[in-house]
């Protein structure tokens, strides 16, 4: 949690959790607290989360239903739809995005979990006119056909690399304590928690390895 | 989702102290949680957030072991020095789970008390005895090729899906927690996770509300450590048979089992046998187990995947 994120939980949330049924939370050593609606039969109260999030260098602020993903933050209220929902259930890669410097599937964590955070998605990447290097490398090698999880690829790809620059091993690294390298199985098996129903596959792994093998 | 309440815990007492509420739950990297509360078969009213308590460091204990911290990430554990260098299998079981987006998530107390994978568990329309105690189980006389081939019972035939803990049962870890009135514990890991008998929905020894805080590894074993996971594709899948191995010079050594049984499965008595082969060793191991038709393969599987570390074992210096 960030510093930030202490005065982002609006005091109206609070009060509207409390008042519509929830236990208090005070005497509980002062935990923050928001609240959803809880069980009442009926209760139209939808009380939310204030929180805000610094989406490719901007900062957003939020009032979001403590259920909602990050991945429907993005979508359905920031109106980044690059980040694409291929299964909502962490089995396809399609909704990487970075946050914090690290890939994560953004369909399986909660926005409120973020408060604070920078959140990279595909269109702070690189922009039609300002592509980043790896979405020119998936353009030359055609590196997708329907594109719905090319986002997710792109997303994952960058920081991938940068995983591997910073001596994360995998599961096909030889020796855990050599820096591991740039090799095809490598990023095959690195690029493993994103499908591509098209099988895309050889034509990423090229993109991927031209943009690798460029210096800086 | 059912709708819930959320907070922050700062304190590791403070979140054993929140979770006292009915029907609380912690919520750590929540790849695991949050997945089944998509899909309802997790219904807490409230939830704790636990990320911001720090406990995310990796630190030597006074006898030459490590303590990890609860929420280390899994990608941190498996790519840090000590660990890649001293305890190998570790690093190899963490590589080999899931996808480098989850590890990147996932934590270490959360991985531990990941939920199963029976197939059943996770369809909502068939009875479980896990997900609804007393339901009956629709896994007995189902499609049982995934499922647990020792150790099961009438209640319950599913199988534990972490890679990480079978590794920690080959180490010997040990899980500290600490309790809603403070008072702390540790728990041996071959204590920690549980034989379904007939409370399948009791999966550790861990009281309610009762937070981890860490789990430690002894002091370096050396030898040679493996981690052979034998999956349906070759990445980003949960293993039909994993075999987590230690193993010395002299050829002795620590085998434990992933993909067989409701818990990471070793039997300390059967290493014995080790220096004289995967066949006595693994009947030792699996001693009383009772596959079924779809399953009896990963019988085979596990003795070929011990031949296979021996072998490698014994070729290289
Ligand atoms: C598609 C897919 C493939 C996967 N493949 C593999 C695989 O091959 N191998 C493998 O091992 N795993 C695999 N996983 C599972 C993954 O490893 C787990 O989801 C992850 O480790 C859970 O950790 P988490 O921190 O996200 O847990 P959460 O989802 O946050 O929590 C899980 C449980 O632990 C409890 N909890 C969390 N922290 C604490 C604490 N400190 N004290 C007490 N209780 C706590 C929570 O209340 C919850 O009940 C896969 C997952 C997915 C979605
Ligand atoms: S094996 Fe266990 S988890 Fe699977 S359906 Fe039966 S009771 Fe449920
Ligand atoms: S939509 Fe998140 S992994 Fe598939
Ligand atoms: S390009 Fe269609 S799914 Fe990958």
């Amino acid at each position: 949690m960030t510093a930030s994120g202490h005065h982002s939980i609006s005091r109206r949330a609070l009060v509207a959790g409390t008042a519509a049924g929830t236990a208090p939370i005070h005497g509980e050593a002062g935990a923050q607290s928001v609240s959803a609606p809880h069980g009442t039969p009926g209760s139209p109260e939808a009380t939310t989360a204030q929180i805000s999030l610094r989406v490719n260098g901007q900062s957003r602020n939020l009032a979001l239903d403590p259920r909602t993903t990050l991945l429907d933050a993005l979508r359905e209220h920031l109106r980044l739809t690059g980040s694409k929902k291929g299964c909502d259930h962490g089995q396809c890669g399609a909704c990487t995005v970075i946050v914090e410097g690290r890939r994560i599937y953004s369909c399986l964590t909660l926005a409120v979990m973020h408060d604070g955070d920078a959140v990279t998605t595909i269109e702070g990447i690189g922009r039609p006119g300002h592509l980043h290097p790896m979405q020119a490398a998936f353009v030359s090698h055609d590196g997708y056909q329907c594109g719905y999880c090319t986002p997710g690829q792109v997303c994952a790809s960058v920081a991938m690399l940068d995983e591997i620059r910073a001596g994360v091993p995998s599961h096909v690294t030889a020796d855990l304590m050599a820096p591991p390298q740039v090799t095809a199985e490598e990023i095959r098996e690195r690029m493993s928690g994103n499908i591509c129903r098209c099988g895309a596959y050889s034509n990423i792994v090229d993109a991927i390895v031209e943009v690798a093998g460029r210096p800086g | 989702m059912r709708p819930f309440t959320y907070e922050r815990a700062r304190t590791a007492a403070e979140a054993a102290v929140a979770a006292r509420r009915p029907h609380a739950k912690f919520i750590a990297g929540g790849t695991n949680l949050l997945d089944l509360m998509k899909l309802q078969i997790e219904t807490p009213t409230h939830l704790i957030d636990v990320n911001g308590l720090g406990l995310d460091r990796i630190e030597p204990t006074a006898d030459g072991g490590l303590r990890i911290g609860a929420l280390v990430r899994n990608t941190e554990l498996a790519a840090d020095e000590r660990v890649r260098r001293d305890y190998a299998v570790l690093s190899r079981a963490l590589l080999a789970g899931a996808s480098a987006q989850l590890r990147n998530k996932a934590t270490t107390a959360g991985n531990l008390l990941q939920r199963t994978r029976c197939p059943y568990f996770y369809d909502t329309a068939q009875p479980c005895n896990k997900r609804q105690p007393g339901a009956g189980c629709a896994a007995i006389g189902g499609v049982t090729r995934q499922l647990a081939v020792i150790g099961a019972s009438e209640a319950c035939i599913a199988t534990h899906p972490s890679d990480m803990a079978v590794a920690l049962r080959a180490l010997d870890a040990v899980v500290e927690t600490v309790k809603a009135d403070g008072a702390t514990r540790s728990i041996a890991i071959a204590e920690f996770h549980r034989l379904p008998g007939d409370t399948p929905q009791v999966e550790t020894t861990l009281e309610a509300s009762e937070f981890i805080t860490g789990v430690i590894l002894p002091p370096p074993l050396g030898g040679r450590h493996f981690y052979r996971k034998v999956r349906d594709r070759a990445s980003y899948a949960f293993a039909l048979v994993a075999v987590a191995a230690v193993v010395q010079r002299d050829g002795t050594g620590r085998v434990a089992l992933g993909g067989v049984a409701h818990r990471p499965w070793r039997v300390e008595a059967a290493e014995a046998t080790l220096p004289r082969g995967a066949k006595p060793t693994m009947a030792g191991i699996l001693d009383g187990a009772r596959p079924s038709h779809d399953n009896a393969f990963k019988l085979t599987l596990a003795e070929r995947a011990l031949a296979s570390i021996l072998a490698e074992a014994r070729a290289e210096p």
